[in-house]
């Protein structure tokens, strides 16, 4: 037992101090408003903070801190991608991950769990070597391994998958990992808290004023504010706060959903990925079975459910691991996905000064949150694209320079 | 103990089943549940809790009895309380250290300070620790155990319809059932309990009436697992899902009794009042001897009959309630029980053995002080509900708090939904009747059925539930979530922490997470929250009620398991023929065909020479095709793809690619135009479905004057190539086979009416017959036939994907990717950037203005290579940096050489320049660029006619 659970012992009140200070009102005037308490628009103000000194730094939240897609998506991270731009980029954020929870002084159950990408046709296998190859020559762990290494892995998986979709080999990248999602947009808000950042729930952003192609303002619900920067951090509502500056995007917004198993004595050990089946799944530190699957494939703002969803999910889940029959399925519920052409994202300097977007984050975003709060925060305290976005700006799509990760995506959308 | 027969009671006396349980013997009745059947064998300890591992026992007896989750062979996490007694069965408690009886994980509970809300944010984040401590946790939690074993089970499923569907057959549902279904609507009625009635335990008429009636379909053992889009709700049954469409819905799906918090609520013996009478009523099981009710509502004085009717003496009544209306003082002390009212339990105690309550500490509200201590085997706690009203929320409607009632109730419902009962804030019995005849009624009348009823139902006079049943004690263990044990000071600690949202608590402290999802701790949580922050329980509101209501079993969700697999017709000519299978999206096609002693690379080889030599014949019919007719059928395939089609002449065709907008290659085929407003064309096997889906979409959109139809399935299709292919089609066709390359001709194919295509793909003289799939097989045995004494021999895609190497050409999806435009992958000359307009024609224009990326090129290995082959996508190297990649790779039994196909830099794509390719062990080999095709260069052999 860890010596810093005494205290609790030793203590008659509960010696924990507020994570988050409350704020009755907003000031009148910040350096930096960031829109969207998720952990990006979060880390963002904490690397603003940290890094930059920049401390007079407002972050505003329509709902609760990480209530977005941060407390909705799967929690996988990882650094396997296809294009250049993307491992380095992703590769910087695994770094980060490592060290977070200390940096934090906060558990946020990072968990290095190891990843594999079924492949069950020989096109699948060619993109995994495809990615393997990409990823060695940038120093990341990840190979094409055969069928008896997701057997030896996960023992207990059909390989056949029910017949019809025999795997036939995997990407396995090492330090594919999970994390507790909720406590990273925590961690990052309270270290941004700490050092002077007021965090604003219950705040929505009805407006964007912009004088002469710069940005002057915010208006909310609960009052106007002045500022010359804003960070905009709403994955999905991203169409929506683009609107108010006028800028035109190709993001479009498809729902994600996911869905979670009571809890089992776990039996999984590590991230197992299907792009055929449309399947990803790992277990929980509490014994719950967290699956995904691809995007639902029609454009829809909303998280409400379907039950197709848990329908198509099952049988896949079945085909792999047919002893699931009689686990139950607890939860289901969507996110909003803001996806690009190139399913890469959308980051750094726009054509409205002093807007900056963090967006384009479509089924993944989550694994990349400590590198754009780093960024990010870069970019907006200097003005200046940081080197590792360069790949990701929003002129690529007039510029056709698209950065294309749809290869790398998690299951085949 | 088990009672006398009580009337209406659920268990078959005649029916005697024999369990084991912990490694016992027990015996129930059928229609008893696990838990029924282990309490009336006198268990109290049915489970350990979560984190503390303390002895619990039947909290609810209403399916979220998470204290009593069972291992069942390979089925873990049984719900002791609702599952159906089954001889036999051999169960365990899931989460135990040792056995349910001595679990030394209850030593948890020594260090409970130590363990606070969140306290594993707050500890063991070491590094270099972590794992370590992830997995000490890893073996601790989780609650049933899965079995590898297990088979996978193929449930049912099925689509029904109704007028209205009521969910919850209690009191109000049953009215509303029968009201509607009498004003002429057909009515689907699903209850969760084994029997109708709700609360009543079927003793009702109206129970009676509503099974009679011919337009009630009645489920029972059945639930609602949640509410879809347009009134779609899956009904979950044993072993079924109904998967149900209703024009209206009802929900009458009542409300959980909620416990009260205080000190040890969770001791084995202290349940809800609604559970014991479950007991009592339902199974005949008297649950304690001697037992203090607590009790805040009017259901609690109610109840106090059934407790006497099944012999339980009442040693006390606690009211929460200062002013405990007159009729319901007067029933207890018409029984001699002392009342307490405006008192409270503050504290149970466990007997000696910790597996029962033994006695209670009473004190007034608000009060330390213990005003008496009360012996006792049991605690019935009557004192509030909380609505089900997941489906509502789930529904789209707007709750509110209503102060009368101390619930939240609908605010706004959505069209064509109707709540009715307690979940509607209406607890009386005799209005929840009421209640149900209007919802019914109105919900009929939606449907179109007869007219609303103008039915007025009185608001409660007094709250069925207490606003604040929670009592702190400087000791904890005073639960509210008993799934994750969850104490008062837990909630408090969150909301010190800074948790003070509904969403945030719960995600920090876990409350509600459990597998009960909240049903008996949600609403407790949310008044702790709005004490604790000044707010009121609606200001606070709750979390989102997601699906699914109770959970459900995979197998359930999966169904059958369909997996549709396509096969052409002919399939069975292949397999007999020795194919070796491979999935081609949702098709089966041959990779190659196996003959005996021969190497798979040996029988692919065998099969290109015999098409490079003599003939070959090839199953395409998994290539989408499809057709279009119309006055502006041209003008449709001139914007969809880069090259023209207007020009066309009849009788001819032209190979066409696809782009989307941002002018990347999406598909490609070969355009036949049969008929000046009449085209027959084809996609690749797996672009089909979507290419006509988009094609689908265009043409909605444009409203051309044209028709698209997809043929894929209605036609069979065969390549017949190689020198001797002529002549092996001779003599069965009345087509003219000296007609030119790349023509069209549609004839008589062994007596069946054919499309035949003078194609090149694999670079021998060649000829595509597409005949109407019903001929497929006979045309192929016809073609195998006369080809026997020419060589002929089936070819599979291995051997097709070398040929059509040898020939430069490429394959969308390995040759190009997401990003890959025309000009990338060598086909300049097949864009037309002239034409008026076509899908990714702008963006072709602006990316003809700027530096190539990247440049297809052909390549070989020198002559006598040695050591391993480059392998697809294996990494063009220059200068350290990745220049490129391997897209197509394949020793040439023509050539005697390796050659493939890869992208490099602009400028490394001179013909017999040289380049590096990286091999997966990180040795370097040198591929040298060639002009393609590498096989008969002058496309002499393809073009042939004679």
């Amino acid at each position: 037992m860890p010596w810093r659970l005494l205290r609790f012992a030793l203590s008659n009140k509960h010696p924990e101090p507020r994570m988050f200070t409350r704020h009755d009102s907003l000031k009148p005037a910040y350096d930096v408003v960031i829109i969207g308490g998720g952990g990006h628009g979060l880390a963002a103000a904490y690397y603003l903070a940290r890094d930059h000194g920049i401390t007079n730094v407002c972050v505003l939240e329509k709902g609760y801190l990480g209530g977005g897609n941060t407390g909705r998506n799967t929690t996988i991270i990882r650094s396997n991608y296809l294009t250049p731009e993307g491992v380095k980029f992703y590769d910087e954020s695994v770094r980060l991950w490592q060290d977070l929870a200390q940096d934090f002084d906060l558990n946020l159950f990072y968990s290095n769990r190891g990843h594999f990408t079924l492949a069950h046709t020989d096109a699948a296998l060619r993109t995994s070597r495809w990615r393997a190859e990409v990823n060695k020559h940038f120093g990341i762990e990840s190979e094409v391994v055969g069928p008896e290494a997701v057997k030896k892995a996960a023992p207990m998986i059909d390989l056949s998958c029910g017949g019809h979709a025999p795997i036939l080999g995997a990407l396995y990248h090492a330090p594919g990992a999970v994390a507790r999602h909720d406590a990273v947009a925590w961690g990052y808000g309270r270290g941004a808290d700490m050092r002077g950042v007021e965090i604003h729930q219950r705040t929505e952003v009805l407006g964007i004023d912009v004088v002469g192609g710069k940005v002057t303002g915010v208006r909310t619900n609960r009052g106007n504010i002045s500022t010359g920067k804003v960070l905009c951090a709403v994955a999905g509502s991203t169409p929506r706060v683009l609107d108010m500056v006028g800028i035109r995007s190709p993001i479009y917004v498809h729902p994600l959903q996911a869905m979670v198993s009571e809890p089992v004595k776990p039996w999984l050990d590590p991230i197992l990925v299907s792009g055929s089946l449309h399947v990803y799944i790992s277990q929980s530190a509490r014994g719950e079975l967290i699956m995904g699957a691809s995007l639902d494939p029609y454009e829809v703002q909303s998280t409400r459910s379907t039950f197709d969803f848990p329908e198509g999910l099952s049988a896949h889940m079945l085909d792999m691991f047919p002893f699931l029959s009689n686990v139950k399925v607890m939860r289901q519920w969507a996110g909003m996905a803001d996806m690009t052409p190139d399913f890469a994202p959308i980051m750094g300097r726009t054509p409205v000064e002093g807007f900056y977007l963090d967006g384009g984050w479509g089924t993944w975003g989550f694994k990349a949150t400590p590198v754009c709060g780093k960024t990010m925060s870069y970019t907006v305290a200097n003005d200046r694209n940081h080197d590792l976005i360069t790949g990701f700006t929003l002129d690529r799509f007039r510029n056709f320079e698209l950065t294309g990760e749809k290869g790398a995506a998690s299951v085949g959308h | 103990m088990r009672l006398p027969p009580q009337s209406c009671e659920w268990v078959d006396r005649s029916q005697p089943l024999g369990f084991r349980f912990e490694g016992r013997d027990y015996s129930g009745f059928a229609g008893d549940t696990v838990a029924s059947a282990l309490v009336a064998s006198g268990a109290s300890v049915l489970g350990r809790s979560f984190k503390y591992h303390r002895p619990r026992g039947l909290l609810s007896a209403a399916n979220h009895d998470v204290n009593a989750l069972m291992q069942w062979g390979g089925t873990p996490n049984v719900r002791a309380d609702a599952t159906p007694l089954i001889a036999g069965m051999d169960l365990k408690a899931v989460n135990t250290f040792g056995t349910l009886a001595r679990d030394p994980g209850s030593a948890l509970g020594w260090f409970s300070r130590l363990l606070p809300v969140g306290f594993y944010y707050k500890a063991f984040h070491n590094k270099r620790l972590f794992p370590l401590w992830e997995r000490m946790f890893r073996a601790m939690t989780g609650l049933g155990r899965v079995d590898f074993a297990t088979k996978r089970l193929h449930t049912p499923k099925r689509y029904g319809f109704c007028d209205v569907l009521v969910v919850g057959g209690g009191t109000s549902g049953l009215s509303a059932a029968l009201a509607a279904a009498e004003q002429g609507a057909q009515v689907a009625l699903v209850d969760e309990n084994a029997r109708l009635g709700g609360s009543t335990h079927g003793a009702s008429e109206l129970v009676d009436k509503v099974i009679a009636h011919p337009r009630i379909r009645v489920f029972t053992d059945a639930y609602a697992a949640g509410y879809y889009a347009d009134h779609w709700v899956p009904l979950v049954e044993r072993g079924r899902i109904t998967k149900m469409r209703a024009h209206a819905v009802v929900v009458a799906a009542g409300a959980f009794e909620q416990p009260a918090v205080f000190r040890c609520n969770d001791l084995p013996g202290i349940m809800l009042a609604s559970a014991a009478q479950r007991l009592i009523r339902r199974y005949a099981v008297r649950p304690a001897q001697r037992v203090v009710v607590l009790a805040a509502n009017a259901d609690a004085y109610r109840a106090l009959q059934d407790f006497a009717d099944a012999g339980i003496a009442v040693t006390a009544v606690i009211d929460l309630r200062d002013k405990v209306p007159g009729e319901q003082a007067a029933r207890v002390a018409a029984q001699g029980i002392p009342l307490y009212s405006g008192h409270c339990i503050v504290e149970a105690l466990p007997a000696a053995d910790d597996k029962r309550v033994a006695k209670v500490r009473v004190a007034a509200l608000g009060e330390a002080a213990v005003v008496a201590e009360l012996a006792c085997d049991g605690v019935f706690m009557s004192v509030g509900w909380a609505p089900a009203a997941a489906l509502l929320y789930q529904a789209g409607t707007k709750m509110r708090y209503d102060d009368g009632v101390h619930q939240f109730v609908p605010g706004q419902l959505p069209d064509g939904v109707f709540a009715c009962g307690r979940v509607n804030g209406i607890h009386t019995p005799e209005s929840r009747l009421l209640d149900g005849e209007r919802a019914g009624s109105a919900a009929a009348a939606y449907c179109g059925f007869g007219e609303v009823r103008d039915i007025a139902v009185k608001a409660e006079m007094e709250s069925p539930t207490h606003p604040w049943p929670i009592v702190s004690h400087a000791k904890g263990k005073n639960f509210i979530d008993f799934d994750e044990d969850l104490q008062l000071a837990d909630l408090e600690n969150a909301i010190q922490e800074g948790f003070d949202n509904i969403e945030l608590m719960k995600r920090f402290s876990t409350v509600g997470m459990g597998p009960s999802q909240g049903k008996h701790s949600n609403m407790n949580a949310l008044r702790v929250l709005a004490r604790a922050t000044g707010s009121t329980p609606g200001a606070v509101g709750t979390t989102t009620a997601r699906p699914f209501f109770h959970p459900v079993p995979m197998s359930h969700l999966a169904g059958r398991g369909f997996t549709p697999e396509r096969r052409t017709p002919m399939h069975h000519r292949h397999a007999a023929a020795g194919a070796v299978w491979m999935p081609a999206g949702v098709w089966q096609r041959p990779e190659y065909y196996a003959v005996a002693g021969q190497s798979r690379a040996a029988c692919i080889e065998g099969e290109a020479l015999a098409v490079r030599n003599g003939v070959g014949l090839i199953d395409v019919g998994t290539l989408g095709k499809l057709e279009i007719r119309g006055p502006q059928a041209a003008e449709f395939l001139e914007r969809v793809y880069i090259s023209k089609y207007a020009g066309l002449k009849v009788g001819m065709t032209r190979y066409a690619v696809m782009c989307d907008e941002s002018g990347v290659v999406l598909d490609d085929g070969v355009v036949a135009r049969l008929a000046d407003e009449h085209f027959y064309f084809t996609t690749t096997t797996s672009g089909a479905a979507a290419i006509y889906r988009e094609l689908s979409r265009w043409n909605t959109l444009w409203k051309l004057d044209c028709g698209i139809v997809n043929l894929t399935g209605a036609m069979a299709a065969m390549n017949l190539a190689g020198p001797r292919a002529k002549a092996v089609l001779e003599g069965l066709t009345n087509v003219d086979l000296s007609l030119p390359f790349l023509a069209v001709r549609e004839g008589m194919v062994c007596g069946v009416p054919a499309r035949l295509m003078r194609v090149g793909f694999v670079g021998e003289w060649g000829v595509e017959i597409h005949v109407p799939a019903e001929h497929g097989a006979a045309v192929w045995d016809a073609l195998m036939e006369a080809g026997k004494a020419h060589g002929i021999r089936p070819f599979g895609v291995e051997a097709q994907r070398l040929l059509r190497l040898e020939k430069g050409h490429i394959i969308i999806g390995q040759d190009t990717d997401g990003l890959t435009t025309p000009g990338e992958a060598g086909l300049d000359w097949a864009v037309k950037l002239d034409k008026a307009f076509f899908v990714g024609q702008r963006s072709l224009m602006a990316i003809a203005g700027k530096p190539r990326r990247q440049q297809l090129v052909g390549f070989m290995l020198p002559a006598g290579h040695q050591g391993d082959a480059p392998k697809e996508c294996h990494l063009v190297i220059e200068g350290g940096e990745i220049a490129g990649r391997v897209t197509s790779v394949a020793w040439s039994p023509s050539l005697a050489r390796h050659i493939g196909l890869a992208y490099v830099r602009p400028g490394m794509d001179a013909v017999d320049s040289s380049f590096t390719i990286r091999l997966s062990d990180k040795s370097l080999v040198t591929a040298g660029v060639v002009k393609t095709p590498f096989y008969d260069p002058d496309n002499l052999r393809q073009k042939e006619t004679t």
